[in-house]
C-alpha cells in the first residue's frame, strides 16, 4: 500500500488563536512540517479543509456553549489522536475567571442584549468532554514542545515533555533567581517547565502560563510570599487566578488563602 | 609563595588567553555574581560582597575595592565542566541506511579564576564520580582535563557557609594551578599566590611577582581564619550510617510540609550530578539525536521505572536526596556528597536550612522526645 501523509487538523474553540497560531510561527520549520503531515483542516492557515476523520486533531480552546459541548464530541469521533494545546484547551482558560460567577449578570454587564447569548455556566477543559491523548501545557504554547509533539505523534514514539518545575529550566539556563535575590514573588516551583523560564530570564516572576507541575506544593509557596515577602493575601490570590485559575491545583491555592482569611 | 600586585590579574587573563583558554570569572549580573567568560580583569566585581541566608541573597557595597570579596553565588563550575545539556550522539537515515555520528568531544579550554575551597572539593568529588567509577564520562574527562584551576581563599564566609564542619575548611591546599589570597591593604588590594602544579608555574613565572614576606602570609592565614569562623555547621564531618538510621523520623515530615519539590537545591549543589537521556527525532524521521540534560531526584520522572514513580512523596524524594548526600554517598564513593557551599540553603525558594535539617534529624534526645505521626 502506498505510504499516506498524516492528516492534521486544528480546531478552535472559545479561544485567542495564539496557541494555533504558534503552528504558524514554525517559519523556518513549516516547511518539513508540511512534508510530513498533510494539513487536512487549519482554518486560520486555509480555506480548504476535509472533513476527516484525521489522524491526529490539535484542539485549542475551552467548552463555553453547548453548541462547542457539542462539536468536541464530533471532533473527537473523527480524530485518532485528540490532543489539547494551550491553557485554555487543558484548564479552562483566563475565561474560567467567571465560573465563580454569575454568568447571567456577567453577560448582562457586557452586552446590550445578553439574551442572544446561549453559554454554559463554566468554561470547562476538553478533558471534561472528552478523552484527551495528550495535553500541552502553556499560554501559548511553546514552538519547540509543539514540534516534539507532532513529531512525537507522527512517528510514533513518546514526546518528551517534562513535567518538573520551571526551576529546573530556570537553573538550567543559568537565570539568576529572581526570588532569592530580589524578593520577587515568582510561581516558578509550582508551574510546569516549557517556556524555558521566558520571564525569570527576564528578571520577572513566573506568571504560570504553562500551569501546575506534577506535585505543585502551593501551600508552602504561598506562605512564603506572605510571611517572608510580605505580599498581601489578595495579591497572592490574584497570582493564582490567571490563565490557569480552573487547574485544580491553583484553584485549590487560591480556596485555602480564602479559607484561612 | 609568592606576592603580586592587582595587575597581576590582568597580566594573568591575558597571559592564559594567549595560551588559549577561555578565562571563566566571577561577574556581576542580574543582581548577583556569577560565573562567565571575561576578557580583561577589568570585568571582575570590584567592592562588591553579599549577605545570605535561607532563600535570601543580596548583593552589598564593601566600600573597599575587593575583587573575590563575596563567597559562592548560584552558578557553579559544573555549568561548564557538566553543562545542563549535552548531545551524546545523532543518526541520520539516508537511502533506507541508518548512520550514527559519535558527538564531537568538547574541544573548550577552560581557565575558571576564583576557585574556593569548597569548589575545589566538589569538582573533585565529582571527578569520582563521572572518571573514577569506572565508567568515565567522555566529554567531562575531555573538558576537566583541559581545564586549568585557578583557587581564590576565601578572607569571609556568608552565613550560609558550613565547609569548617562538612569538609576541611575554606582553605584550599591543593587541586589547583594556582591559588590567590587577597590582601586588602589600604587601595587596591595584592595577592599571596600559593604553586599547585608544574602548569601552574610555568604560568606564574611569565608574570610579574615576588617573593612574599612573613607579614603577608600571616595575613593571607589571618584571612582564612577570619573565614573559618562559620555560623552554620553539621553535627560530624561523617554522617554515615547517621540518616539512614533515622528513615522513620517525625521531622521528614515535617520537613516534607515546606518543601516545594521544586529542584532548586539538587541544581545549585556543585556535587549534584543526576541527569536524564532522551532521544528526540525529528518530524521527517531523518534525524535523530540522544540529549543528556540536567534532571534532579525531585522530579516524578527521574525516579520513574516500569509501572509508576519509586519515590510518590515530597517527604521520601527529600529524604532520598539528603540521605544520599550525606550518609550513602560514602557507601558509593568513599565520602560525603556534600562540600558545605551553602548554596541549598540560599537558593533554596523558601529558605530550607539543610544543617538545621540535620541537627534535628541527628539530635538523639530530641527524636526520642518527638511524637511520630503519619508513619507507619
Amino acid at each position: 500500500m502506498a505510504y499516506r501523509k498524516p492528516t492534521l487538523a486544528v480546531h478552535k474553540f472559545a479561544s485567542c488563536d495564539g496557541c494555533q497560531l504558534t503552528l504558524l510561527d514554525c517559519e523556518d520549520e513549516l516547511l518539513a512540517v508540511l512534508d510530513a503531515i498533510e494539513i487536512a483542516y487549519f482554518v486560520e492557515a486555509t480555506r480548504a479543509t476535509a472533513d476527516g476523520p484525521y489522524d491526529v486533531s490539535l484542539v485549542e480552546g475551552s467548552i463555553t456553549t453547548p453548541a462547542d459541548a457539542d462539536r468536541i464530541r464530533r471532533v473527537r469521533e473523527k480524530s485518532r489522536v485528540l490532543i489539547t494545546i494551550g491553557a485554555c484547551a487543558t484548564s479552562g482558560g483566563i475565561q474560567a475567571l467567571r465560573n465563580a460567577r454569575d454568568v447571567g449578570q456577567l453577560a448582562s454587564a457586557v452586552y446590550p442584549h445578553p439574551d442572544y447569548l446561549d453559554v454554559l455556566d463554566q468554561s470547562t477543559p476538553i478533558a471534561a468532554h472528552v478523552p484527551v491523548d495528550f495535553e500541552l501545557r502553556g499560554c501559548p504554547i511553546d514552538k519547540g514542545q509543539l514540534l516534539e509533539v507532532i513529531s512525537a505523534f507522527v512517528l510514533a514514539r513518546r514526546p518528551c515533555i517534562p513535567t518538573y518545575s520551571v526551576c529546573v529550566e530556570c537553573k538550567s539556563s543559568g537565570a539568576v533567581c529572581t526570588m532569592v535575590a530580589r524578593g520577587t514573588p515568582c510561581l516558578g516551583p509550582v508551574t510546569q517547565a516549557g517556556c524555558g523560564a521566558l520571564c525569570p530570564r527576564m528578571n520577572r516572576g513566573c506568571y504560570g502560563c504553562f500551569g501546575p507541575m506534577e506535585d505543585p506544593r502551593t501551600g508552602p509557596l504561598s506562605a512564603w510570599w506572605e510571611e517572608e515577602l510580605a505580599q498581601p493575601r489578595d495579591r497572592i490570590v490574584r497570582a493564582y487566578r490567571t490563565f490557569n485559575v480552573a487547574s485544580p491545583a491553583f484553584a485549590s491555592a487560591v480556596d485555602s488563602l480564602e479559607d484561612s482569611e | 609563595m609568592w606576592i603580586a600586585d592587582v595587575e597581576f590579574l590582568e597580566a594573568l587573563v591575558a597571559g592564559l588567553r594567549q595560551r588559549g583558554f577561555r578565562v571563566v570569572a566571577p561577574v556581576e549580573r542580574d543582581d548577583a555574581i556569577v560565573y562567565d567568560e571575561i576578557r580583561s580583569a577589568q570585568e571582575l566585581p570590584r567592592g562588591v560582597g553579599d549577605e545570605q541566608g535561607p532563600g535570601r541573597y543580596r548583593l552589598v557595597e564593601r566600600g573597599d575595592s575587593a575583587r573575590f570579596g563575596f563567597s559562592v553565588g548560584p552558578h557553579t563550575w559544573k555549568r561548564f565542566l557538566f553543562p545542563a545539556r549535552t548531545t551524546l550522539f545523532s543518526a541520520t537515515l539516508e537511502d533506507e541506511q541508518l548512520r550514527f555520528e559519535p558527538a564531537v568531544l568538547p574541544e573548550q579550554r577552560y581557565a575558571f579564576l576564583g576557585v574556593r575551597a569548597c569548589e575545589l572539593r566538589a569538582i573533585a568529588l565529582q571527578d569520582r564520580v563521572l572518571i573514577g567509577s569506572g565508567h568515565a564520562d567522555a566529554h567531562y574527562a575531555a573538558l576537566r582535563a583541559a581545564a586549568f584551576l585557578i583557587a581564590v581563599q576565601c578572607g569571609q564566609a556568608a552565613s550560609t557557609c558550613f565547609c569548617a564542619s562538612a569538609g576541611d575548611g575554606p582553605r584550599a591546599t591543593d587541586g589547583f594551578d594556582l591559588a590567590l589570597t587577597e590582601l586588602l591593604d589600604a587601595g587596591e588590594p595584592r595577592y599571596l599566590v600559593e604553586v599547585g602544579t608544574d602548569r601552574g608555574r610555568e604560568v606564574l613565572e611569565s608574570l610579574p611577582h615576588a617573593d612574599a614576606s612573613e607579614a603577608d602570609r600571616g595575613a593571607a592565614r589571618a584571612a582564612s581564619e577570619a573565614a573559618a569562623r562559620q555560623m552554620r555547621e553539621l553535627p560530624a564531618e561523617s554522617l554515615h550510617g547517621v540518616l539512614a538510621s533515622v528513615r522513620e523520623h517525625a521531622r521528614w515530615d515535617d520537613v516534607a510540609e515546606r518543601c516545594l519539590g521544586c529542584g532548586n537545591c539538587t541544581l545549585v549543589c556543585p556535587t549534584c550530578f543526576c541527569s536524564k537521556i532522551e532521544d528526540s527525532s525529528e518530524l521527517s524521521a531523518k534525524r535523530a539525536e540522544r540529549v543528556r540534560s540536567w534532571d534532579s531526584c525531585f522530579s516524578f520522572e527521574y525516579s520513574h521505572l516500569h509501572g509508576g514513580d519509586v519515590r510518590t512523596s515530597t517527604r521520601s524524594r527529600y529524604r532520598q536526596w539528603l540521605t544520599h548526600k550525606l550518609d550513602t554517598w560514602h557507601d558509593q564513593f568513599g565520602s560525603s556528597g556534600c562540600v558545605g557551599c551553602g548554596r541549598c540553603i540560599a537558593w533554596c525558594p523558601v529558605g530550607i536550612d539543610l544543617t538545621e535539617e540535620v541537627r534535628v534529624l541527628c539530635d538523639k534526645d530530641a527524636a526520642a522526645a518527638a511524637p511520630v505521626e503519619g508513619d507507619v
